[in-house]
């Protein structure tokens, strides 16, 4: 039977590619017909092989600034900048970090990210209160910072720092994505520069 | 389109009905005495051909030497509106007839009014701060508040 060789419209013939196919999977086949070893020759090593030493505060620095858990707390329109920073295109989950907390018992790090009213404040220290230790703050945007534009208004705190103790500020009105991600990393070098045996100061 | 109702097609009903009320007016706005703000504006919501069934807002503006509150009313059967306006000269205590009873929809405006600019609205329920907090001193949107 004479075979059709209709042409795609990228200019290949499918016959030539059912060929290569073909020949490709003839290959494969031919080439793997034995098992492949399981990589488990390092278990019966002596000890020695499979240790690291460390100091526990470099351990349980790298263990908390690996998964630092934000709070779920957006206060105005930088909010929608840490959404985007938690979202696919500039992605937070690459620092272990894409578990935003519903509930501040859980969380370790609280963004704050907009005008905080005094309306507000007593709400925002609470959520502070609440989180258990170690914990983190970053003001986010010039509001946080220092009130920003309503730095003199009758009902804006001028900086979130009036009310919580932050740990770093990320400027911008609202900062990129990108800046709030740099702004985490400046964090994460925070916390590994952090000692078990200090003490954080109480708010 | 909402035509705006000349104020002296309302002018002539408004001295009859109450005489005496009327302050001045001029285009669609009708400037009114503040003791007879409730009367005028449950007149404007009964009277047929009137019909000013629907609240746009309540603001008010603080012209120094007094406040005026401005109510922009809009009757949705005969699709024109008029603007009321009405002043008040007391800075202390100053004080108004409310118009939740007419329309619904002033209660939260009241409120914001009462609120930032300290104007207190008489024979309503729940009149209260809305924005800012219970002990808040001073009203923000005067302009000779200073925080």
């Amino acid at each position: 039977m004479e075979l059709i060789n209709a042409t795609s419209p990228e200019g290949y013939s499918s016959r030539e590619l059912d060929k290569t196919e073909g020949e490709s999977i003839e290959s494969t086949r031919k080439l793997f017909q034995t098992p492949l070893a399981d990589p488990d020759g390092w278990l019966g090593d002596e000890p020695g092989h499979n240790i690291i030493l460390t100091t526990a505060d470099s351990l349980i620095n790298w263990a908390r600034s690996s998964s630092v858990w934000p709070v779920n707390a957006g206060l105005a329109c930088c909010a929608f900048e840490m959404i985007s920073a938690a979202s696919s295109r500039f992605d937070i989950s690459r620092f272990g970090m894409e578990i935003f907390r519903p509930s501040p018992r859980q969380a370790d790090l609280l963004i704050v990210n907009g005008t905080l009213t005094w309306k507000m404040a007593p709400q925002v220290k609470r959520i502070y209160d609440q989180m258990a230790e170690p914990k983190w703050v970053i003001a986010m945007g010039s509001c946080a910072i220092s009130g920003g534009l309503f730095h003199n208004s009758y009902a804006v705190v001028p900086g979130v720092n009036m009310i919580i103790p932050v740990d770093v500020y990320v400027p911008g009105c609202p900062p990129r994505p990108e800046a709030l991600l740099y702004g985490i990393q400046m964090l994460h070098k925070k916390i590994k520069r952090q000692s078990i045996a200090m003490r954080r100061i109480k708010a | 389109m909402t035509t705006a109702l000349a104020a002296t097609e309302i002018t002539p009903k408004l001295e009859a009905t109450l005489p005496g009320c009327i302050v001045e007016s001029n285009g669609n706005t009708v400037v009114v005495k503040a003791e007879s703000l409730h009367q005028v504006a449950s007149f404007l919501k009964t009277t047929a051909g009137l019909d000013f069934n629907y609240l746009n807002y309540i603001t008010a503006v603080d012209y120094q030497t007094n406040f005026e509150v401005v109510y922009y009313l809009t009757s949705i059967e005969h699709n024109h509106d008029i603007i009321l306006k009405t002043r008040l000269i007391d800075r202390e205590k100053p004080a108004l007839a409310s118009v939740v009873d007419l329309w619904k929809g002033a209660d939260f405006q009241e409120r914001e009014i009462y609120d930032l600019f300290g104007i207190s609205f008489t024979d309503r329920p729940n009149l209260k701060r809305i924005f800012l907090w219970d002990g808040f001193q001073g009203y923000p949107l005067r302009k000779d508040f200073k925080p």
